[in-house]
């Protein structure tokens, strides 16, 4: 079993530009051998073939995160702007209720 | 700061959190408890979604025309989506897929039981979309407003999907109602058939749910089983009507007092036998997942190996 | 676009189409002229439509067998998305070939009413495949042809076979990467994985020669630039192979007796019996529902 866990895939954060004038916007993750298979998987997954969107993948190891403790030194000089916050976003209207 | 004063200041804003209607995010503090009910909930999700996709995935190669084929091959494709964003949600949590994976195919965590019945027409494939999708619909869209945030918002994505995959399958069964006398039949065998089995898809009752109060104090459940099953209820039957099926329920009548339908109690004793792995199909689920995934290890090692050795190549 | 609804935006809500079953994407032949061009055979046009349909109808088939079988869920979405591509492409040749031949037919009446003798596919795309290193194989040699034909037939004379194939080699161009990446890994992959690429390799190069074999429906269409002769894009096929087949190292294999001769070919209705395991699969339901409506 643990000999097993050595040889699964590593895991990669993927990062979408829907449209042109739009940043990256982290839109979840997924595992893959290498960075060209994370590529490849995340057209499939996360944008189901469509083309003209941008991509990027980054190994989940390599992204370095500010701690939640830190809250006050990093975030207070920018506590105003709202939106550079992930809970701001609110869930569309347009969610079907069927 | 003493230990105990730490916890108490991140419990208490990690309830002001909730009770503001606020998200908690992955790197946020969270009660033991908090975190293991929702890798549990987001696993059980995600082992559904893939199991999910086996009783119409026999369907695909068989489907009786091209278009209805394309339309279930992405549909079941979508379910594999719904598997990854559920499974990516659960790994923030510091869950790993593939000690999930292990833990479904032993048997360890579960999946919604409704996947345990067979498909034994193509109208079986129109139901399911009717029907199944639309008791998860009901189900997930409250989810969107899960106070875990990645699980939130791949509730967002799924339930854009779902909607889909609910409308596909009414239409399908709408086109059979318009074919042979034979088809109207297969159509109404199938709601026979999955009618019960979508009920129960909302768990046990309220008086029977020990989970569900803590799990509505942390918003990660904010409708009860009762209340979305008679949501469900109350959707469905006039959809039938509109379909000209009849429900198997010689109880269903509209209630004018209470402004919804009244329907007939459910046999529990066959949930729990279904739950409890004694489904038809519960062996055969297991079975197939087990071999794809015992099947792919050699391609899944060879994909690790091939970039170990082109790392080591790069330095 | 409001900062605020960043996430909104991703999702693209007014754009419902993306997430319907692989749908959203432009109509192909929006614009298009679908009358048959002057001087072109209607029966030999529709005939190669139906070729290259039913390549693509037989090699999604195979594809769609693997769906809950791949060896990861990323490769279950990457699998499931080339059989639905190739399932379009199939559909819109069948629809074309049934609108040239003018028949009363449709691409349903094509794909479930015929028997084995009917079909014009290769053997290539019939074949079952052993394992996933068998189904990559397949899959390189498969894409790697039919790339270079439709990048061929993007200027075609006939205008739809031109939009059909323009919409395809983007997909196509797609696969042949994915398979080709897949036989470079499992190639350079472990001992194990080595080997089953190579007996894959072994495995489907007897198949390979049938692909650039024209047929007489080819050759009458080719000097006309309705069709592609195949035989034209066998040292385009050979590069690609053998590129890919050294960055895995992976041996080719020597002096294999794979030329066929006219006439026995896939393209002529010779098919191996997988065909017809296939057809009654895929033809079943529908046969045994006779006068129903889907
Ligand atoms: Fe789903
Ligand atoms: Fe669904």
């Amino acid at each position: 079993m643990t000999e097993e866990i050595k040889h699964e895939w590593p895991l990669f954060e993927v990062f979408v530009r829907a449209k042109r004038g739009l940043n990256h916007v982290h839109v979840g993750s997924l595992r893959a051998a290498d960075h060209q298979m994370a590529l490849h998987h995340a057209r499939d997954l996360y944008t189901r073939r469509n083309e003209g969107v941008s991509i990027w993948v980054v190994r989940s190891d390599d992204v370095a995160a500010s701690s939640p403790d830190e809250k006050e030194a990093f975030f207070s000089p920018s506590g105003d702007k709202v939106y550079r916050h992930p809970t701001y976003y609110s869930i569309p209207d347009s969610v079907p209720h069927i | 700061m003493t230990d105990t004063s730490v916890t108490e200041t991140n419990e208490k804003s990690f309830t002001e959190t909730i009770a503001k209607d606020q998200r908690i995010e992955p790197r946020d503090w969270m009660p033991d408890g908090y975190r293991r009910t929702m890798i549990r909930q987001i696993a059980q999700h995600a082992h559904s979604e893939i199991i999910g996709m086996q009783p119409e995935g026999e369907w695909i190669t068989r489907a009786p025309s091209l278009r209805r084929k394309a339309i279930l091959l992405a549909k079941v494709q979508d379910e594999a989506g719904h598997g990854l964003y559920l499974y990516s949600a659960a790994e923030t949590l510091g869950a790993d897929r593939g000690d999930l994976t292990r833990r479904l195919i032993e048997g360890r965590q579960k999946y919604s039981s409704i996947f345990n019945y067979p498909t034994l027409s193509f109208a079986d494939v129109g139901v399911i979309g009717w029907l199944v999708d639309g008791a998860a619909i009901c189900n997930q869209v409250p989810l969107c407003r899960s106070s875990y945030g990645p699980y939130g918002r791949a509730m967002i994505r799924i339930c854009k999907e779902e909607s889909f995959h609910q409308r596909q399958g009414y239409e399908l069964l709408m086109t059979m109602m318009r074919g042979t006398p034979a088809q109207r039949e297969m159509v109404q065998d199938a709601v026979n058939r999955w009618w019960w089995p979508s009920l129960m898809m909302f768990g046990p009752p309220d008086d029977q749910s020990p989970n569900s109060a803590q799990s509505m104090a942390w918003k990660i459940k904010r409708h009860s089983n009762d209340e979305l099953r008679q949501r469900f209820v109350d959707m469905s039957v006039p959809q039938a009507e509109a379909l000209g099926v009849t429900l198997p329920d010689p109880e269903l009548r509209w209630n004018e007092e209470r402004g919804h339908w009244d329907f007939g109690p459910i046999d529990w004793s066959e949930l729990k036998r279904v739950i409890s792995g004694d489904g038809p199909c519960n062996a055969l689920r297991i079975e197939n997942r087990r071999r794809a995934d015992e099947e792919g290890a050699w391609v899944r090692e060879a994909a690790a190996a091939h970039a170990r050795r082109r790392q080591e190549a790069a330095a | 676009m409001s900062f605020d609804a960043a996430y909104e935006a991703l999702t693209d809500h007014d754009d419902d189409a993306r997430w319907a079953y692989g749908t959203g994407f432009a109509d192909p032949l929006a614009g298009v002229d679908t009358a048959v061009p002057q001087d072109v055979d209607r029966g030999d046009l529709s005939a190669y439509c139906v070729a290259l349909g039913d390549d693509a109808l037989i090699m999604s088939h195979r594809l769609q067998q693997w769906v809950t079988r791949a060896p990861e869920l990323e490769d279950e979405l990457a699998l499931a998305n080339i059989a639905l591509d190739l399932l379009g492409q199939a559909r819109l040749l069948l629809t074309r070939a049934a609108e040239v031949e003018d028949a009363g037919r449709d691409e349903d009446a094509l794909a479930y009413l015929r028997d084995a003798t009917g079909f014009r596919n290769v053997r290539l795309v019939e074949r079952a495949d052993a394992d996933f290193a068998h189904l990559v194989a397949r899959l390189l040699v498969f894409s790697a042809w039919r790339l270079a034909l439709l990048d061929r037939l993007t200027t075609s004379t006939d205008p739809v076979l031109a939009a059909i194939a323009a919409k395809g080699v983007k997909e196509v161009t797609y696969h042949r990467d994915y398979a080709a990446q897949w036989v470079v890994r499992l190639g350079d992959g472990t001992d194990l994985s080595h080997d089953r690429m190579q007996a894959a390799v072994d495995a489907v190069t007897p198949l390979v020669g049938e692909l650039f074999v024209p047929d007489r429906v080819e050759l009458r269409l080719a000097p006309a630039a309705v069709a592609v002769d195949p035989s034209t894009v066998r040292s385009e096929f050979d590069a690609v192979w053998a590129q890919v087949l050294q960055a895995a190292t992976l041996q080719p294999l020597a002096a294999v007796a794979e030329e066929s001769a006219p006439g026995g070919t896939g393209r002529d209705g010779v098919h191996t019996p997988a065909l017809t395991e296939i057809l009654a699969e895929l033809q079943g339901v529908a046969r045994s529902l006779p006068g129903s409506v889907w």
